[in-house]
Parts: C-alpha cells; sequence; structure tokens
C-alpha cells in the first residue's frame, strides 16, 4: 500500500514541503509494510475492543457550573478583537 | 420529472448545561466567549463527559417519532478543519445512533419515514467584519457544545408543502415534549433540504437519482418552501437540456429569492469516524426506557384525535387550540367548568379563537362567567344600538347640557331611554361606550 | 546539603522535627538542577514559585499540618497542565502555551502539599521512546555520558535518578514510564487505564495513555498512588471503584504468589545479559517462596503493529485541536515524528482503508486482551524484561523510526490491555541500568508493589 503523502497531508491540514514529500512517503510505507503483519492474524468472529474499561452509562446531571472568564478564554490568543478570536475571512 | 427531496433538521435543546461540559447552554445574546471552558473550548487535556438530560430527550424523541431504539448506541468522533470546531472533531454518532427507523404522518395521510435521531455538539459562531479596514471573520465559542439532535428523514417528500407541514408538525412536537423552543429565528432549530428529481423509470424502480443538491442558510419555514421549489424549477430545466444538475451544496439567498452555489463538493468529505475513545457507550434496560417513554406527553396527533372525539370540533378550530400549550390547558379546564352551566365546548371554543382570548390574563372560570353574561344578551347589531343611541341623544338636547356640565347621572337615565326604546336584553356597557362616544 | 540520601519518609520526619526546612530542600534540589544542566532533563524550571511554595509548606508544618507530600519537591512531565505555569508537550507548537486550568492529578498533589519544581523534558507530545524527539534538545541519561533515557518520559526519569525531585508525575501509553525507569535506575510505576484521571493531561492515545509516575523506591510509588489514584467526574473513563490501601501490600510475604514468565518475552531478539538479570531475580523470588511457571501470551508477536495503528490514529484526532487559532503556534510548528504519526494516523482512519487497518487493530487488540484474562487465571502476576536491549547512544536510531518502534515490544501490550505495570531496577550492566517488570491484572497495583518490594529487598 502506498501512501499518498500529499493527499493525506491535506486532511490533516499538514504542510510538508515538496523535497520532505519522499522522506517521508519511504519511512511511512516502511511502517505500513510492518504493519501488514495484522493480515495473519485470525480475527474471524472477534468483537473489536475499543473501550478497554468496560465502562457503560457515565454521564453527568444537567447542571450549569462557572465557565471560564472573557479573558481567561483568549488569554492565549495572539489574534483577537472584542471579546472574539479573529481569523482570516473564511470565505 | 418528480421531484425526491430528504430534510436534516437540528434542533437545540434547552438543556441547562451544555452535551459534553457544565457550561451554561443559554448562550443566546450573552457577550461573547463568556460560556466556555476548557472542554468546549478545545484547550489541551479537556476531556467530555455526557450530559444525562441532553441524552435521554434525544431518545424521547426518537419514541416521539416512533424510533426504534437500539439497546447498545456510543459516541463517535467526525474529524474535520474548521476555525468553529475546536477540538478539530465533533463528537457525533454514527453507525450506532440512538433512535433509528421511524416515521410521521402528514394529514394527508402520506407517511414521512426517519432514518435516524441521534445526538452531537454544536459548533462557534462565526462572524464576518471588516475591522480596521480587513476583512476578518471572528469566532465566539459561546454555542460551542451545546447539544444538537440531528433528525433525517428519507428522501420521502416530493413537494415543498408536505416539507412544511412536516416541519410544524415537528416544531409542535418538539415544543410539547418542551426539550427545545425550536425557534427558527434564535437559530434553535435548523434545517437543510436535500433536493433532486428523477424520472419516471427511476420511480418506477424505486432508485434515487445519481445527484442531490443540498441547500443552506434558509432561516424560516416560508423560505424552506420557496428555496424548495425555486431548485425544482432550477433543476428541471437543467434536465430538459438533457443535462444532470451538478451535486452541490447551495445557499438560499433572501435578497435575491434563489440559491447560489456556495461550494462545489469535489469529493465526499472523508470525516475518518471512529468510536469515540473518552466516552464510554450507553447501555439501554427496558425498565429506563418505560420512564422516558412514560415521560412523552400527549403529542399534536394523539391530542388532536382527542379533540376530535371529546369535542367535536372542526379540524381548522383544532389546530389553532392544540398550538399553543397555554391555550389548550385553558380550553380544557373552561370545558370542564362550563359543563356545569350547559356551555358546549363549541362555544367556548368560539370564544377563545374569536375573542383572541389570552389564556395569562384571566382565569378559565373567569372567561366561563363572561359568556354566560353575554348570552344572557341578545346579540344586537352595534349600528342598530348606534342609530337609537343618537335619537335619543336628538330627544333630549338638554341631557347633553346637563352631561357637559358634570352631571353624570344624566347617564343613568339616558342608558334607560335606550333600553326602552330597543326593547331588547342589551349589555348596559356596551350602550354606555356608544353614548360616552357620541356625547363628546 | 545533599537530601538524596533521605526517603520520602524521612524527609517528613526531619522537616516536622525542623532538622531543616523544605525551603532548604528545594533550594538543593534547584542548585541539582542548574548543576545538572546539561542533562536537559527541565524545560521550565519554577524557581521563585517553588520557593515560595516551600517556605508556605514550612509555615504548614510549623502549624502541625500534615500532608501526605508536605514539602516534598516533585517535578512534572510538560504534557501536564500547570495553571499559570508554561506547558510546551516539549513541541514548539506550544512554546508559548499558558494554561488557564490545572490537571485533575496535579491539583490532587497541590492539595497533598507537594511542591513543584519544575516541567520536565519528554518527547514532543510524548512520541518516542528515547527522549530524543523533544524540540528542546534530547535528555541525557545521568548514568552514562551520550547514552539516551528512554522515552517519551525522559525528563521525569532522569529529574528523579539525579535527585532533582523527590517524585516525577510521567504518562505511559505505550511504555514511556516504564522504558525510562528502566533506563534510569528507578521505579516506574503505569497504573491501571482509568485508576488515575487524564483530565488536564494533553492526550496522546485517548484509549492508551496511563498517568503514572517515577520514585526512587517502591513503597514511594505506592504513596504517590495513594494521592493521585481515583474517580474523576471530569474524566468518563474512571470507575467509581474504591481505590485499594496500597501501602497495606508493602512487606507482605510472597510465599505462594503465582509468577508467569511469558515466553514470547524471552526469545531471540532479547539482550542475553538482560535476560540473565532477570532470571536470577525470579530465582530469588522463588526461593523467597513464589512460585514461577511459563506461560504463553501467543498474540504478542502482533502488539507493535496493532499499537502503531490505534495510537496514530487517537494522536492524529487529538492533535487536531492545535490550529494555533486559541492559542499556541500554527500547524506549521509540529516536527517530523509528531508529522509522521500524524500523517500515519489520518491514514489508517480514512476511507476505504479503516477495516483494513483500524478495524483490525481493534479486532487483534480484544485478542491480546483475552491473551492477558487466559493467563491471569493461571498465575497472578507476570514477569518480563522491560526492553530488548540496553539504552544506545544519542542519535543511534533517530534516523529510523521503525527500529524506535520495535523498542517498545515488550511494553505496548500492557496498554493495549489495561493492565498495570511496574518496572522496578535489577541492576546494571556495563554501567548502565536496567529494569525488570512486574505486570498484574486490572487494579492490582497492590500486589505489583508487594512483588516489587520484594524484588528490592533480594540486594542483587
Amino acid at each position: 500500500m502506498k501512501i499518498n503523502v500529499k493527499h493525506v497531508a491535506k486532511l490533516a491540514s499538514l504542510n510538508i514541503p515538496e523535497n520532505e514529500e519522499k522522506k517521508f512517503e519511504n519511512q511511512l510505507n516502511e511502517i505500513l509494510s510492518f504493519i501488514e503483519k495484522l493480515n495473519s492474524a485470525n480475527t474471524e468472529n472477534i468483537e473489536t475492543t475499543s473501550q478497554i474499561t468496560g465502562l457503560e452509562n457515565i454521564t453527568r446531571k444537567d447542571q450549569a457550573s462557572s465557565s471560564l472568564s472573557q479573558d481567561k478564554a483568549l488569554s492565549n490568543t495572539k489574534s483577537k478583537h472584542n471579546g472574539m478570536f479573529k481569523v482570516k475571512k473564511i470565505l | 420529472m418528480k421531484p425526491v427531496i430528504g430534510l436534516e433538521v437540528h434542533v437545540e435543546l434547552k438543556t441547562k448545561s451544555k452535551m459534553f461540559c457544565g457550561c451554561s447552554a443559554d448562550y443566546f445574546g450573552q457577550k461573547p466567549n463568556t460560556h466556555t471552558c476548557p472542554v468546549c473550548l478545545g484547550l489541551p487535556g479537556a476531556l467530555p463527559v455526557p450530559n444525562k438530560t441532553a441524552v435521554e430527550w434525544c431518545v424521547m424523541l426518537g419514541m416521539a417519532l416512533n424510533c426504534n431504539i437500539p439497546l447498545f448506541s456510543k459516541f463517535d468522533r467526525k474529524n474535520y478543519f474548521y476555525p468553529d470546531l475546536p477540538k478539530g472533531y465533533q463528537i457525533s454518532q454514527y453507525d450506532e445512533p440512538f433512535c433509528l427507523k421511524g416515521n410521521i404522518k402528514l394529514d394527508s395521510g402520506k407517511t414521512i419515514g426517519i432514518t435516524r435521531v441521534h445526538m452531537e455538539e454544536d459548533t462557534g459562531k462565526l462572524i464576518h467584519e471588516a475591522v480596521d479596514g480587513q476583512e476578518v471573520t471572528l469566532i465566539d465559542f459561546n454555542r460551542s457544545g451545546v447539544p444538537l439532535v440531528e433528525i433525517v428523514t428519507e428522501p420521502d417528500f416530493d413537494n415543498a408543502k408536505d416539507v412544511k407541514e412536516y416541519l410544524q408538525k415537528l416544531q409542535q412536537i418538539v415544543r410539547d415534549l418542551n426539550i427545545s423552543n425550536a425557534d427558527m429565528e434564535k437559530g434553535n432549530m435548523r434545517l437543510e433540504p436535500n433536493i433532486s428529481l428523477r424520472d419516471k423509470q427511476q420511480e418506477i424502480n424505486k432508485k434515487l437519482p445519481d445527484y442531490k443538491v443540498e441547500v443552506k442558510n434558509i432561516n424560516s419555514f416560508r423560505f424552506a418552501e420557496k428555496a424548495i421549489d425555486y431548485e425544482i424549477k432550477r433543476q428541471s430545466e437543467i434536465l430538459q437540456k438533457k443535462e444532470t444538475p451538478v451535486q452541490e451544496t447551495r445557499g438560499w439567498d433572501e435578497t435575491k429569492q434563489k440559491t447560489v452555489t456556495q461550494r462545489i463538493k469535489e469529493e465526499a468529505s472523508d470525516y475518518r469516524y471512529f468510536p469515540e475513545p473518552d466516552i464510554p457507550p450507553i447501555r439501554w434496560y427496558e425498565s429506563k426506557l418505560n420512564e422516558i417513554k412514560s415521560q412523552i406527553p400527549e403529542l399534536p396527533d394523539e391530542k388532536s384525535n382527542r379533540f376530535k372525539k371529546l369535542y367535536s370540533l372542526s379540524n381548522d378550530d383544532i389546530k389553532i387550540l392544540i398550538k399553543d400549550k397555554d391555550i389548550t390547558n385553558f380550553f380544557e379546564e373552561a370545558v370542564k367548568i362550563g359543563k356545569k352551566h350547559n356551555l358546549t365546548p363549541k362555544q367556548i371554543a368560539n370564544h377563545i379563537i374569536n375573542k383572541k382570548i389570552n389564556p395569562s390574563d384571566l382565569l378559565p372560570i373567569k372567561l366561563i362567567e363572561k359568556i354566560i353574561s353575554s348570552s344572557l344578551y341578545e346579540d344586537v347589531n352595534l349600528d342598530e344600538i348606534k342609530k337609537i343611541v343618537k335619537e335619543i341623544i336628538k330627544s333630549n338636547p338638554s341631557s347633553l347640557e346637563d352631561y357637559k356640565n358634570g352631571k353624570t347621572q344624566v347617564m343613568d337615565y339616558l342608558i334607560g331611554q335606550v333600553l326602552k326604546k330597543i326593547k331588547k336584553k342589551i349589555d348596559i356597557n356596551t350602550i354606555k361606550n356608544i353614548l360616552k362616544n357620541e356625547l363628546q | 546539603m545533599n537530601y538524596s540520601a533521605y526517603t520520602i519518609k524521612e524527609l517528613k520526619t526531619s522537616l516536622k522535627k525542623k532538622h531543616f526546612s523544605s525551603e532548604n530542600v528545594v533550594r538543593d534540589c534547584i542548585q541539582e538542577i542548574e548543576d545538572s544542566k546539561h542533562l536537559n532533563a527541565f524545560i521550565t524550571v519554577c524557581k521563585d514559585e517553588a520557593i515560595e511554595n516551600a517556605k508556605k509548606a514550612d509555615k504548614k508544618i510549623k502549624d502541625g499540618i500534615d500532608q501526605p507530600l508536605l514539602g516534598i519537591p516533585i517535578s512534572i512531565k510538560d504534557i501536564y497542565l500547570t495553571r499559570g505555569i508554561r506547558t510546551t508537550a516539549a513541541s514548539k507548537v506550544l512554546d508559548n502555551y499558558i494554561p488557564q486550568y490545572s490537571a485533575t492529578v496535579v491539583e490532587k498533589l497541590e492539595e497533598a502539599g507537594a511542591i513543584i519544581i519544575g516541567k520536565t523534558n519528554c518527547d514532543a507530545w510524548a512520541h518516542g521512546s528515547s527522549g530524543e524527539n523533544s524540540d528542546y534538545g534530547p535528555t541525557e541519561n545521568d548514568y552514562l555520558e551520550g547514552y539516551v533515557p528512554g522515552g517519551s518520559s525522559s525528563g521525569s526519569a532522569v529529574s528523579v535518578s539525579a535527585d532533582m525531585a523527590f517524585v516525577s508525575m510521567g504518562t505511559d501509553t505505550g511504555g514511556s514510564i516504564r522504558l525510562p525507569a528502566s533506563f534510569c535506575n528507578v521505579v516506574g510505576l503505569k497504573p491501571t487505564y482509568g485508576r488515575v484521571s487524564r483530565y488536564g493531561i494533553i492526550a496522546m492515545a485517548s484509549s492508551l495513555d496511563s498517568i503514572g509516575h517515577f520514585t526512587r523506591y517502591v513503597d514511594e510509588s505506592a504513596l504517590v498512588l495513594s494521592i493521585t489514584a481515583g474517580h474523576d467526574p471530569k474524566d468518563a473513563t474512571t470507575p467509581k471503584k474504591n481505590v485499594d490501601d496500597y501501602e497495606s501490600y508493602l512487606k507482605k510475604d510472597i510465599k505462594g504468589i503465582k509468577i508467569g514468565l511469558p515466553k514470547e518475552f524471552f526469545s531471540n531478539g532479547l539482550d542475553t545479559k538482560i535476560k540473565e538479570k532477570i532470571e536470577k531475580e525470579v530465582n530469588s523470588l522463588e526461593s523467597r517462596g513464589a512460585k514461577v511457571e511459563i506461560i504463553s501470551l501467543p498474540n504478542t508477536e502482533y502488539a507493535i503493529a496493532c499499537y502503531y495503528i490505534i495510537q496514530p490514529a487517537e494522536v492524529s484526532s487529538n492533535l487536531a485541536r492545535y490550529d494555533g487559532i486559541r492559542y499556541a503556534n500554527d500547524r506549521t510548528h509540529f516536527t517530523d515524528e509528531a508529522k509522521r504519526r500524524i500523517m500515519l494516523g489520518t491514514y489508517v482512519l480514512s476511507s476505504g482503508y479503516y477495516d483494513a487497518y483500524y478495524k483490525k487493530a481493534m479486532q487483534v487488540r480484544t485478542l491480546i486482551k483475552n491473551d492477558f484474562d487466559e493467563a491471569f487465571k493461571k498465575v497472578d502476576v507476570i514477569i518480563t524484561p522491560v526492553s530488548p536491549a540496553m539504552p544506545w547512544k544519542i542519535g543511534e536510531k533517530v534516523n529510523d523510526p521503525l527500529a524506535m518502534y520495535l523498542s517498545d515490544i515488550y511494553t505496548v501490550t500492557a496498554n493495549l490491555a489495561g493492565i498495570p505495570g511496574l518496572s522496578v531496577p535489577i541492576g546494571l550492566i556495563d554501567g548502565l541500568p536496567v529494569g525488570m517488570q512486574i505486570l498484574g491484572p486490572h487494579f492490582s497495583e497492590g500486589r505489583l508493589f508487594q512483588i516489587g518490594q520484594a524484588v528490592e529487598d533480594s540486594g542483587l
């Protein structure tokens, strides 16, 4: 399986410079080849495990609690205006 | 060519707190970014914990729509990048949603299939503005994380009118369940129709057309109807030229009253869904589901049928009476009391509807009293009373003088004169008001 | 004055008796950090805050207040959020991030009186097994110059090993506490998944991240766990299960305890010197009454492949929030290893590949979990090596990501199964430390401490 670095990088919102595409492609293909090992595992009729805790039905009561102040919420951004985060115009 | 329309509706739940954190969900009109926390702001290290009430309300809605509630359900991550999505993924439901395969019946008897009803979280709000001469986008995350229920229908509609009726019915159900205000203006109900057209052959083979157009930015039921009609026309013109309409998302332009291209989807978005590892799955027990079901109040269709049976009212009357919970309750209370006084439901209904009675203005018993007293009087044309009042004043010139000089007891005399002349039982207050007017 | 000779218990006694103050101890640690700058164990040193807090602690001690870690300096891996204290995840993306809140565990430790002396270096985003992936330079092993300390909790391990702190908090997603503990001659605990809250700790792989710690001695490890363990309403994956009385397992007789040695962990690929050391240790335990048997964990060969599908998939999603809008620098600041894992994860989740990779991996995960369930029906604990090889030279493996991944072979299975693991030192080989791993069923940390202390007492 050959990985299309350009396509995957786009999906992941990463910028991979042209001159590095090949390097990543080689490294990732090597890793993917190794991962192919899984194909020899017999998983017929085996359930998937996505939760290792075995927990179920964990919810919380619907009650409002305190929020961050506006200042705190914005404290780490470099770009803000009138209490809102500011970015380049989105078309 | 017959239209094939499916509808996606999002309803914002009016829970006290957000879907996965304790921030207040009542964000409308609040100062920006004052209802956020590490969880809904997507700060590093934050973790989601589902809102119990939101989950139960979603199931309750599914039940009200005759859905099947699978006993096992889970949350999934829907991964994509957008500035209003703080985590870079939305916690939603993919292949194991809370509710499946429901239906809703229109007045015509036609059944609309509900594909699914599931739970997800809302995004932040984007505001496009010019700041210091530059065009920018501002982001407010107060709305981020508010619970949303998504209701998806099968592509069972074939005209805009039915869609409007469905929306009204859905809105009524949601309001009756008291889980959302479902106010399109406030954004707590949003809708997106998918529209395409198919030919006779596809219809016979029950095949869907190979394209569909999604329409966004519709802010009212009225515009939904217009947008759908516009799209049907636009698409049929293209198809008549033997071309296929482009599969895309279009926006409804209110000012131009047409749909416009927003962005062409080159490929279906790859959301890379996978089970949400931070939230254990939900397993329902029959007892809990029964408990939720028992909380469902009488829904519009049920109520409508009951009213018809019990009160023998017309469909139009029933529609008005059941629209507002307060009016419904007021009416039924009044009927109970009215029965003791031999008043019919129809009389009471007429009074409430014609006189536009506001239930918060008076108690049901007061309404009954009003009806009783007004029916003691005969029905006399106001113009007739006016005519007689004018005659009485003419034939009593000195009374006019006395009244103007402050001798108000002359009013009683004049009222008596009117009653004598008119020879009918009329509400004294009515005569008084007309006299007052004429004596000015 | 050097306080490294004191155990935490002894420190507390001396502090109470006013032999010296918390401020003395803190200043000593800070000096140690400054003297060992070349090891690059810290990203942020909280000198002023620590001294300030030490003074406050001294006042509390004077007032007769007692808290489990009152006045004791600890360090914290820089992926734990600490309110008001810069937190970078060792990545230039978060170079200037000042958190608006603290992790639940940080709050618990502060409530227990601990003094945070600084944030330790690690592989950026916890992606690594050697400490070489930090955007702030690699951390060095204090036992041998130029050698790796293991990762990803590299700085944490070194800070305890080199007497800069008495406890260090780390995370273990595929071995990131156990491996550096083994390489640095300290005790490293990976608790049961969900035993300790993950709230406020930068997520690497959500279903695998385990929140643990480094100490010099096993009993101190038990002390720390009794502070950090417990249900957190803010973390839906922490069960309401009671926290065990871990200290009651210490100094308990190990007679009759059944120890399993999985044959798959002792085959080719394991350095013979490490194998010998472990065998010696196990024999010692056997001589004290433990029962040893060979067991099998047949799906071990698929563990790395399984792990390197699930982990990058979750990583790719967890790192999506770093878009530079609400905080942090933008995504162009990610360095190579992070980019690799994000791309790998995005790929295995993408349309058309989900079933072949992610779904398959989730099924294999079930097989691995079942292997342990079966094994623990026969034995109480499982003992294995931590690493197939001794610490390597800095730079030796950086250009071979896959080779780096293969060093996780003995540790990833515990994360996939969610079980706890304790790495205890068993001596030196050619001047470099080696550790041994004790694994147990879910929530059996007490049993691990019991065996761990027996190993400690063997004096080998």
